[in-house]
Parts: C-alpha cells; structure tokens; sequence
C-alpha cells in the first residue's frame, strides 16, 4: 500500500476546510442551546444560525428569510417535489386537475425517485426529458414539454457525474414567459434546480439564474455532512412535507443542525473569498488529466461536453474495461475515484446519466469519473495516469478480444 | 465491495488466463448489459484410464472483479478433471473455493461454471 493516497472523488464529498472546523466546534459542547428556546443558551444559538444563513443569503443573492436549512439536496429535492404538489393540492379547485411535472432523465436519484414515488402515488404525471449527446439539455426539448398543468420543472445545474452545465438562465426565461400568459388565479410553474454540484465553480445568485428554488448540500463545499438548504424564492407555492415543529419558517420542521449551519456558513464565506483563485487552478489541472488520459490511453473517450463542463469533472470510458476493477484497482494503489458500472453501486443497469447521453451498456460499464478538488496538487494527477495506464493494459490483457467476439457471433 | 482475500487473490493475478489456440472447445457466456462477459478455452485429451480429460484451460473475460476471479477459479476446478467430473462444477463451488463472494455477486457474476459447461458441450457437439 502506498503511504499516501489520492482523493479524486471530490463531487462524492469533500474533507471540512480547517476553518470551518474550527468555527464549528464551541457548538458542540459549549454553545449548545436548542435555537427554539428563548433563553439565552437559545438565543446564542439562534444568533449563530442568523449569522451562517446572512453569509449563505449573501452568496446567493437573496434574502436570509429565503434560505430554509434541510438536511442536505436529498431532502431539499423532496421537499421541492413533494411540497410544490402539497401546495397544488392545498387548492380545492386544483382536486380534478392532474398535475404536470418536468425534469431531465439525468437528474440525480433523489429528484427520479421523488418523481417516480409522486407518480407511483397518482398525483403526478412525469416527463423525462432526455439531454442531447453532449450532456446537455436543449431548451426547446422542455418548451415541448410544457403543458398548461405543469406545475413544476425541476433541471440539475450541473450533472454529477458528467459535470455537464445545464442552461439554467434560458429555461427560467422560457418558465417566465410560460407563466406571463397564465391568468392571474392559475398555479404557476415553479422552476427549481439542484445546484448541488455547482456551487463550487458558477454563478449562483438566484436573480440571474431566474430559479424559484435551488437545492444544495454543505459537504461538497468543505462543509459538514447532514446540512444543506433549499433556496425558496418569497412567494412561491410550496408547502412543507414534515411535521413537528415552526422552524424554517414553517417549512421544515426539526431541532436545527446548528453546528452543521454554522460550518456550512463558514464554508461559503471560505469559498466566496477562494473561488476564482481555485477555479482556475483546478480547471488547468483538470486540463491536464484529460489531456495525459486521451493521449496516453488508448481507445479512451471523454464523456459529455468537453467544453460546458464543471471545471473539477473529468469522465472518461475505456473500451474492453469494466468499471468495478477499473476502481478496485486504483483503490489498491490509494487512489480513489467512482464509476457508472452497475457492479459497483449493487445495481443492476449501468449509470443512468450515461445511457442517458447515448452511451452503451458496456461503455456505461467500463466508465470512470475522476473528480478534482482544491487539495488536487498536478503530482497527484500524473502518478494516476500513470497508475491508470498500467491497469487498463492489465485488465485489457484479460478481457482480451472476448467483447469484439460477441459482437461477431451476434 | 467486501471481497474475500482469496477473490482478491485471483482479481490481481488470476491462474490461465489468456486464448487457447486450436481449442478443443470453447464457451462464451454473459451480454454487455448485464456488464460481464466470459469465454473459456479447453484442450480435451483421451486418457486411457480415465477417458477424456481437461489438459489445458484458457479464459477472457470482460468484467468486474468477481467475474474475473470465478474465471481463473473454475480454470483452477477444471483442469485436470474428466469432462464428466468437470460437468459438475457448479457456482457454488467455485464461490466456496473463493471463501464467499459478496451476495449481489452470487448469481450476476458467477457465470464461469456456466462458461466451462458451454465449452465442454461445444467439444462434445464436435466429437459425437
């Protein structure tokens, strides 16, 4: 084993910055209060989570009343989808009128599932909109979509596992314009994204996005696990899907996480300051492993837009290899990446963000996602070239001709 | 993924891998949806006392790490053996000399018993 491993797997989680560490810890055992008590332990702990949610507003644009802490972008994606139909619903003469809802076949599983479960349950109709080749959704796919029942259109701002940009801009235009021609007592469709992955590296100030809501998770920006938020424009019809409590302005009720709030404000102040600066750094390091890759590999291919891409994202496929041992042998040699194979995750398909660009079975299988971060130092991303060239000369040595045979007796 | 040392074993070096040229049969199971594809060579010679038997095994196989090890263990099983005592090998065999493999892995990437069978018939189709 090698003594010191290499994390390529920044879009699966980032280790919590030093500062937000420290910025964390007089809340655990110190600062302790429940920021609902209106004693001064509660009071120090509200005054904490103003604080945190005044940085996060900042970032965004918006005001603080418009930041609602969750768990992290899985339940603010739950709450997205189920909460719009929840208001929907709340409306009697809305009962006969089946909702529409729209969202792409790439999204991450949280917004599938909640769609599928919504669906499941009948109180939804679903269009999957497929992206283009590139990994990149077309507007007028969605604008063919529209009906005049769609109550909510849900696209991810930057996939996750091609790290492909979404024109988020030019769909909130078109919603806009949608809704501009609906009468005044009409639901309106509410535009959501799950900026998750993009935080990081874009512009994320909701007016120029033009978003109703915006779902993101504090662990991908150095933050802690368990903490994250769901930007609600003011005024849009959603309504909360857990009971117990008036937190959040009564849209998600729970004790607060206030040491994963106070973290994840500090990690956006950290990220604010540093963003440009590590931007650039990442992308030209990024640049130089999909270089080094694509020409020292063969039969490698780079999936998604090479150019309308997350800087940190680098998704390749290798012909003749299977993504499981692809990963289990860079994990031998300490380094970690993640792949679309089936094998890996315990599923049964393969990625479905890839199929979703057009991609074969097999090359969704033989499939390796290579995420970069603000610790990635060039060292790193050349002995993991190297490294990787041994291994898929390896693993191609087994696999031999055996895929070009099947396809030659079929 | 827990895999056992053994499967380890067998992913990082596994035993008779590569083609058999001038095969006396050969077995190709698995489709690339599902992800794993395994072809298996054999020579066949006769024995005078035991009848025919395994003397060379060869495999290829595209696939996880569990489908590369089942592979070079049923090469392990096989050779050697009577094409009736090879007959049957099952998948539990080869996952019980592995020392277990994980449950999702049982039956998706545990084809090598089916791929050797293949082969064996393919022979005896040609020598009947």
């Amino acid at each position: 084993m090698p003594n010191k491993k290499i994390y390529l797997d920044y879009a699966a989680t980032t280790p919590v910055d030093k500062e937000v560490l420290k910025e964390m810890l007089p809340y655990f055992s110190e600062k302790f209060g429940n920021a609902m008590s209106i004693h001064s332990f509660g009071q120090e702990a509200l005054q904490a989570i103003d604080a945190a949610r005044g940085k996060i507003a900042d970032f965004f644009g918006c005001a603080p009343t418009e930041i609602v802490f969750t768990s992290g972008a899985t339940e603010s994606n739950n709450l997205t989808v189920k909460g719009v139909l929840k208001s929907y619903y709340s409306k009697a003469e809305n009962a006969e009128i089946k909702p529409h809802i729209i969202t792409s076949a790439f999204e991450h599983h949280c917004v599938l599932d909640s769609c599928k479960a919504v669906e499941k349950d009948g109180l939804a109709e679903v269009s999957y909109i497929k992206p283009g080749k590139d990994g990149i959704m077309r507007v007028s796919e969605i604008a063919k979509a529209i009906r005049p029942n769609t109550v909510l259109i849900s696209i991810m701002y930057v996939n996750n596992e091609i790290g492909t940009v979404q024109p988020i801009g030019k769909i909130s235009k078109l919603v806009r314009k949608t809704n501009q021609a609906k009468a005044e007592n009409e639901f309106k469709t509410v535009f959501h994204t799950d900026a998750t992955q993009a935080v990081n590296y874009f512009d994320c100030d909701v007016e120029k996005l033009g978003v109703d809501l915006l779902s993101m998770s504090a662990h991908k920006i150095y933050g802690p696990k368990g903490i994250g938020m769901l930007y609600v424009r003011k005024g849009t019809a959603i309504r909360k899907i857990q009971d117990g409590g008036d937190q959040e302005y009564k849209l998600r009720a729970g004790t607060h996480n206030v040491t994963g709030i106070v973290g994840f404000g500090k990690a956006m102040e950290v990220l604010k300051k540093n963003m440009s600066k590590d931007s650039k750094k990442i992308q030209d390091l990024r640049d130089h492993l999909i270089g080094k890759v694509l020409r020292e590999i063969p039969n490698a291919r780079l999936n998604g837009s090479k150019t309308k891409r997350s800087p940190n994202n680098a998704n390749f496929s290798f012909r003749d290899i299977e993504g499981e041992g692809l990963l289990l042998s860079l994990d031998m040699e300490g380094i970690a990446c993640s792949t679309g194979s089936a094998c890996s995750s315990g599923a049964l398909s393969p990625s479905h963000v890839l199929l979703s660009i057009g991609l074969k079975a097999e090359q969704a299988h033989g499939s390796l996602r290579m995420t970069l971060g603000k610790y990635t130092t060039k060292n790193e991303i050349d002995v993991t070239v190297k490294k990787l060239k041994a291994i898929a000369e390896r693993l191609r040595k087994i696999s031999g001709s055996v895929l070009a045979d099947y396809y030659s007796k079929k | 993924m827990q895999y056992s040392k053994k499967v380890l074993e067998h992913f990082t070096r596994p035993h008779n891998q590569g083609v058999i040229r001038n095969a006396s049969g050969v077995g190709m199971v698995g489709n690339p949806v599902c992800g794993d594809l395994m072809k298996i060579y054999i020579k066949v010679k006769k024995d005078r006392k035991r009848g025919e038997v395994i003397s060379k095994i060869g495999f290829e196989t595209l696939g996880c790490a569990s489908a590369i090890a089942t592979s070079s263990m049923i090469t392990d099983l096989a050779k050697d053996k009577t094409l009736e005592e090879a007959m049957k090998i099952t998948r539990q065999d080869v996952a019980d000399a592995l020392e277990g493999l994980p449950p999702i892995k049982m039956h998706c990437s545990n084809l090598a018993d089916d791929a050797l069978h293949e082969a064996i018939k393919d022979y005896q189709s040609k020598h009947k």
